[in-house]
């Protein structure tokens, strides 16, 4: 039998084989962190409206992200947040906490090598993805809108 | 030494294990084999400020634990050969240092331990050596920020992931020396591929290498799992072993009575560490410890260990390459 | 008070649908997270691009904002509000100025904690 052959019955035999997660229960998980991190930011953002009525929605919402930025790394901090993401899975990482998550947990952990090439070059090593990624998106977005709006 | 059929070699010294010593970390000592283990260290940094350095520490107690016990001077140990899973071997070649023996550092993954002992007992077998220490180890913290994420990143692990196993196992070896437990012959491993890329899913592709390293140490001795007392691999996990089962017997032997997977037995199921342990450090641990004791009391006389080892990198990994993998058995032989 | 139950009924229908989805493509699928941040981020810019988001945003309310796609959305907005006011070089600035805040206390957060805090091992 030829490799390419085998390798696809092994894989495929391995799929069968290997456990699935309970999907269920995960999928529940991650739909009630997801919504107790969200509710919580829609708690502080009527607080800060309750406070200043006026302000516009893109302003809030950036207050709110800051604000739940600020709490998942407190938490990273006090070593719970990781329980928190083994429960929650995609509940505690889409919401803004996971990006905050990721800079906090690398800043802590490449210290030892130093404020330059530990936190320094290292802190972005996880959520680095996401900022390029956005980064480049909205120049996409902009660079799009100006030459449309040329017209 | 020589050599039987394709893949086996069979020792004509007497090459005798004078002395083993384990440790491991908190969470294996919570394990189901807390009573086997000789340290067990709720530190995980032994005081130092670094997880590396720990390691270290840990290296080092174990090692010279082990030539305690022996009764061999240290200035009589001929060779020193081990490994971690660390780039470029760091823990063992600091410890080595610290040491000052002469050193020859192997990497071979999780199969680091067969793959020293194999080493060790040729050595032993040419009659070059006196004494050789084989030892190797892992620590869940350093494999963790080396090969994944950070610590407190938050993450759920895939259900067919394995844990890394803090530990360190050391045995001395001589020919001069005699004892009840001897090396007898070892199968050295081909690189194995069968294809598998995910690299949570380690007990997988690890299988068919050890499928193929045992079915050729089978072949080439003649014998079947019915001469063994035990047959135990490294770190397959409990889905690896399953797999193994299933593809052993694919090839005929039935392995399912006289069989132990170290990373599968050395957490308990409650432990959260999904599949069991892995690391270079979970077979050498449990070696030393379980196995070992219970070939010195006469319970089981021939054993079979097969360490199996994934080598693959973190590049190679973002790079969308399967997982090449490699098994090394080794046979041991008590009175 | 009905007003505002009914607000959180639909942050919660919104941000934990979200999230569920996400956890349903990381389980039926081998993509890492990741890649499912950056797909949801570019999904999140995309409709934010057309201008879609900011509906959901009204709607939902912290269940839009606070998911990565909500992240997208300011940043792709924060690039046509830039343009608007400032021509291209608000198409060049106006994505990282609307994610300033949050990476800047992001970084600044981190880089205070890490004088304190060391890692340590997972127990479990």
């Amino acid at each position: 039998m030829d490799k390419q052959a085998r390798n696809e019955k092994y894989l495929a035999y391995v799929e069968k084989k290997s456990p699935k997660a309970g999907w269920f229960t995960s999928l529940f998980h991650a739909f009630v962190m997801g919504a107790t991190i969200c509710c919580l930011g829609q708690m502080f953002s009527d607080i800060i409206k309750s406070f200043y009525p006026m302000m516009d929605l893109l302003t809030l919402g950036a207050w709110i992200n800051i604000i739940v930025i600020a709490l998942t790394i407190l938490l990273t901090a006090f070593g719970c947040f990781d329980r928190l993401a083994k429960y929650g899975g995609a509940g505690t990482f889409i919401p803004i906490s996971g990006f905050a998550n990721s800079i906090a947990s690398c800043a802590i952990e490449f210290k030892k090598e130093g404020l330059v090439f530990g936190v320094g070059a290292k802190m972005f090593y996880v959520a680095g993805p996401v900022l390029v990624n956005g980064v480049a998106y909205s120049l996409i977005v902009g660079i799009v809108y100006f030459i449309i709006s040329l017209f | 030494m020589k050599k039987i059929g394709e893949q086996t070699f069979e020792l004509e010294k007497d090459v005798c294990v004078v002395s083993r010593c384990s440790l491991v970390g908190s969470k294996e000592g919570d394990g189901p084999l807390k009573d086997y283990f000789d340290f067990i260290e709720t530190d995980d940094k032994m005081g130092e400020k670094t997880f590396e350095k720990g390691e270290r520490q840990m290296f080092l107690k174990t090692i010279k634990s082990a030539i305690e016990k022996s009764k061999i001077k240290k200035e009589n140990i001929d060779l020193y050969v081990g490994g971690d899973l660390m780039n470029q071997l760091v823990s063992s070649n600091y410890v080595a240092s610290e040491l000052e023996l002469c050193f020859l550092g192997l990497y071979n993954a999780c199969a680091t331990m067969t793959e020293s002992l194999i080493v060790g007992s040729t050595f032993l077998d040419s009659g070059g050596a006196t004494n050789v220490l084989c030892a190797t180890g892992s620590h869940f913290s350093t494999a963790e920020r080396q090969y994944r994420y950070p610590l407190e990143f938050g993450n759920q692990r895939q259900s067919y992931a394995q844990w890394t196993v803090t530990g360190v196992g050391a045995t001395l070896l001589s020919n001069k020396i005699s004892s009840k437990v001897k090396v007898k012959r070892f199968a050295i491993g081909k690189v194995t591929d069968f294809g598998v890329s995910d690299i949570a899913n380690m007990g997988a592709a690890m299988a068919p290498a050890a499928m193929e390293t045992i079915c050729a140490f089978f072949k080439d001795t003649g014998t079947n799992q019915k001469d063994y007392d035990l047959i135990a691999t490294g770190d397959l996990g409990k889905l690896g072993s399953d797999i193994l089962k299933d593809l052993m017997l694919e090839k005929g032997y039935d392995i399912e009575t006289n069989y132990i997977d170290c990373g599968h037995m050395i957490f308990n199921i409650d432990q959260d560490t999904l599949q069991g342990g892995s690391g270079a450090g979970c077979s050498a641990s449990v070696l030393n410890s379980y196995i070992l004791s219970k070939m010195e009391t006469g319970e089981l006389k021939r054993v079979l260990l097969i360490s199996t080892g994934a080598l693959m990198s973190t590049t190679t990994n973002q790079q969308g390459d399967s997982i090449p993998c490699i098994a090394h058995l080794v046979m041991f032989e008590g009175e | 008070m009905g007003e505002a139950l009914l607000m959180y009924l639909k942050v919660i229908l919104v941000g934990g649908s979200i999230c569920m989805i996400a956890q349903l493509i990381v389980i039926k699928t081998k993509i890492t997270p990741a890649r499912i941040l950056v797909i949801f981020l570019m999904v999140g810019a995309i409709l934010g691009g057309f201008g879609l988001y900011n509906y959901v945003v009204e709607w939902a309310g912290a269940g839009a904002t606070l998911p990565i796609l909500g992240f997208g959305n300011s940043l792709a907005n924060g690039a046509i509000t830039a343009v608007k006011t400032d021509g291209l070089f608000g198409a060049l600035s106006g994505g990282l100025i609307a994610a300033s805040a949050g990476v800047a206390v992001s970084i600044g957060l981190s880089y205070l904690i890490s004088f304190f805090v060391s890692s340590r091992t997972k127990k479990d």
